[in-house]
C-alpha cells in the first residue's frame, strides 16, 4: 500500500520525463519505422489520404500526422519537437523554420489556396460578393490578423477597397467555419478547401478577386529526421503527380 | 482543546509531497523565466492588453454578481430541503464543474445561439446576444456558478440548523431567519465562494471563445488575448499570463480553503 502510494507520483514524473526525451525512435530497425509529418490543419483530408498511400507503398512504415495551425507547429519544431517533415500553410511560417536552420534542403511549394466566403446554406444576409461583407447587417467572422488566414483576409479587403467590421476575429480558420456551420455568423472568410471540407453545412460564395491573394504551401524534410531518405520520400510523394491529384481533389490549386 | 501533535508522520511521505509541490510550482517558474522584464510594463499596458484586462474585470464582476444572485438561493435550497430529486438536481447543477469548457460553450451556442433552442425565439423578439459582451457574461456565469454553490452548500451544512430552529420557534419568519441567521452565519463561506467564482470567470476561455467569439473590447477577454498572442507575440502572451498568475495567487490568498467555515 505504502509502496504504491510512493510509486505513483514518481511514475508520473518519470513518464513525463521520458515523454520529453523520447520520440527519437523509428529510425534504424527494419520494418518498424515512423515518419512524423507536421502539417497545417487545412491539409488534414489530403494528407490523411497521402498517409494511407505512403503506408501502402512502404511496408512496416507508419506515418504520424501532427496537424495544427502552422504557427503552432513551427513553434513546437523550433522549441525542439521531433519531426521528419514540415508542411506549412504559408511561407512566413516556413521562414521561421529555415531561420532556425532546421531544413534538410530548400523548401518546395506544393499547393496553393485561395480565400472564399462561407455562408450558412440559406444565406440569411444575402451575401453575394466580397463587397457585401462590409454591409451593416452582416454578422461577419474572420481570422484575427495575427494568423495567416487573417492576414490574407486583410490584404483582400485592402485590394477590394472595403473596410470590414467583423463581429469576431477568431484565432483559427476552424473557429470561423465552426461559427458559420452553427448558423451563429452570417458569413465567414475562409479558404476554398475549408468550404469543400465542410460539405453541405455551408455554402461557398466565390468572388472574382480571390485569385489575387494566394496562399502558397511549402514543404520540407527536416535536417534531424530519424530516416532522412524516408522523410524525403514522403515529400516526393506530395510533389508527385499522384500527390498533386489528391490535393486538387481537396480543392487546392497548383503551386 | 489541546492541539494534536503531528509526530506520527513517516519521513518518506515528504518525498512524494515535495515532488507534488515541484509538479505544481516548476511550470510557474518556467513562465516567470520567460518574462521579458524590460518590456513587461509596456506589454501589459498596451491598448489591446488594457482592453482585454478591463473587459475581463468587468465581465467577471458582473458574472460574480449573477452567481451570488442565483447561487445563494440554489445553495440554500440544496442544503436545507429534502427530497428524492435533490441528489439528481445537485448533480445537474454541478455539471459545469466537470464539463470541458468547450462543451459548455457548444451547449450555450445551441441554446442561446441564433439557431439555438431559446436563441431562435429570442431573436424573433429582437434580442440578439450573439457576439456581445452579454454572451461572455453568460459563458462565465455558466462555468462559475457551481463553484459558489458547492462552497456555500458545504458551509451551510457544516453550520447546521440549530440557530435557525431556535429563531423560528421564537417567532421569526422564514425570510427573517434566512436574512438574519443563515446568511450571516455562512458569510466567510459565501465570500470564499464568490472569490472562487470570480477567479473561475476571470480564467474562462473555452466556453467564451466557442460561444461569444473574440473581438477587442467586446468579447476578447484576457485569456483569449493570451491565446491569440501566444504565437505572434509570445512576450506579450507571457507578460499577460503573469498578470493572471498574480491575480490567481491573490485570489487564493483571500479564499484559502480551511479559512472561514470550511
Amino acid at each position: 500500500m505504502y509502496r504504491t502510494l510512493l510509486a505513483l507520483p514518481i511514475a508520473v514524473l518519470l513518464s513525463a520525463g521520458l515523454a520529453a526525451c523520447g520520440g527519437d525512435d523509428g529510425g534504424g530497425d527494419d520494418g518498424d519505422q515512423t515518419v512524423t509529418v507536421y502539417a497545417a490543419a487545412s491539409l488534414t483530408k489530403a494528407f490523411e489520404q497521402l498517409k494511407d498511400d505512403f503506408e501502402a507503398d512502404h511496408e512496416g512504415v507508419t506515418v504520424d500526422l501532427e496537424l495544427g495551425g502552422s504557427s503552432d507547429l513551427v513553434t513546437q519544431l523550433v522549441e525542439g519537437a521531433d519531426g521528419d517533415v514540415f508542411a506549412s500553410a504559408d511561407e512566413a511560417n516556413m521562414t521561421k523554420l529555415t531561420d532556425a536552420d532546421l531544413q534538410a534542403d530548400d523548401p518546395q511549394l506544393f499547393a496553393s489556396n485561395t480565400l472564399e466566403i462561407a455562408v450558412p446554406p440559406d444565406n440569411p444576409a444575402g451575401v453575394q460578393s466580397f463587397e457585401d461583407l462590409a454591409g451593416p447587417d452582416v454578422d461577419l467572422v474572420v481570422c484575427a490578423p495575427e494568423v495567416p488566414c487573417g492576414a490574407a483576409t486583410q490584404s483582400m479587403a485592402e485590394l477590394v477597397g472595403v473596410t470590414l467590421d467583423p463581429v469576431s476575429e477568431a484565432d483559427s480558420v476552424t473557429d470561423v467555419i465552426g461559427q458559420v456551420v452553427a448558423g451563429q455568423a452570417d458569413a465567414g472568410v475562409v479558404y476554398r478547401t475549408d468550404v469543400i471540407a465542410a460539405g453541405d453545412d455551408v455554402t461557398g460564395v466565390e468572388f472574382p478577386q480571390a485569385q489575387e491573394v494566394v496562399n502558397r504551401y511549402p514543404i520540407v524534410a527536416l535536417d534531424d529526421a530519424a530516416d532522412p531518405e524516408l522523410a524525403q520520400e514522403f515529400v516526393d510523394l506530395v510533389l508527385s503527380e499522384e500527390g498533386q491529384q489528391v490535393l486538387a481533389d481537396a480543392g487546392f490549386g497548383a503551386p | 482543546m489541546a492541539r494534536q501533535r503531528t509526530t506520527g508522520l513517516p519521513a518518506w511521505v515528504f518525498v512524494p509531497a515535495l515532488l507534488g509541490v515541484v509538479v505544481v510550482v516548476l511550470p510557474l517558474a518556467g513562465i516567470v523565466s520567460r518574462v521579458d522584464w524590460g518590456q513587461f510594463w509596456p506589454l501589459v499596458t498596451s491598448e489591446s492588453s488594457r482592453q482585454a484586462l478591463l473587459l475581463s474585470l468587468r465581465t467577471s464582476s458582473v458574472s460574480t454578481a449573477l452567481c451570488l444572485l442565483l447561487g445563494v438561493p440554489m445553495a440554500v435550497v440544496l442544503a436545507r430541503s429534502q427530497g428524492r430529486w435533490l441528489g439528481v438536481l445537485r448533480s445537474l447543477v454541478l455539471l459545469p464543474l466537470v464539463l470541458p469548457p468547450v462543451v459548455g460553450g457548444l451547449a450555450l451556442l445551441y441554446t442561446f445561439g441564433r439557431r439555438g433552442l431559446v436563441g431562435e425565439s429570442l431573436e424573433a423578439w429582437g434580442v440578439d446576444i450573439a457576439y456581445t459582451t452579454i454572451a461572455v457574461v453568460l459563458a462565465q456565469t455558466f462555468v462559475s456558478l457551481p463553484f459558489l454553490v458547492v462552497s456555500l452548500e458545504g458551509a451551510l451544512r457544516t453550520a447546521g440548523r440549530r440557530y435557525e430552529v431556535v429563531a423560528s420557534t421564537l417567532g421569526a419568519s422564514p425570510t427573517t431567519v434566512l436574512r438574519r441567521i443563515t446568511v450571516p452565519m455562512v458569510l466567510p463561506g459565501l465570500l470564499s465562494g464568490a472569490v472562487l467564482a470570480f477567479a473561475r470567470a476571470l480564467g474562462e476561455f473555452g466556453a467564451t471563445v466557442t460561444f461569444a467569439g473574440s473581438k477587442e473590447g467586446v468579447t476578447r477577454t484576457l485569456p483569449t488575448e493570451i491565446y491569440l498572442q501566444r504565437v505572434e507575440d509570445p512576450d506579450a502572451a507571457v507578460a499577460l499570463a503573469l498578470v493572471l498568475v498574480v491575480v490567481a495567487i491573490v485570489v487564493i490568498g483571500v479564499a484559502r480553503p480551511g479559512r472561514g467555515s470550511l
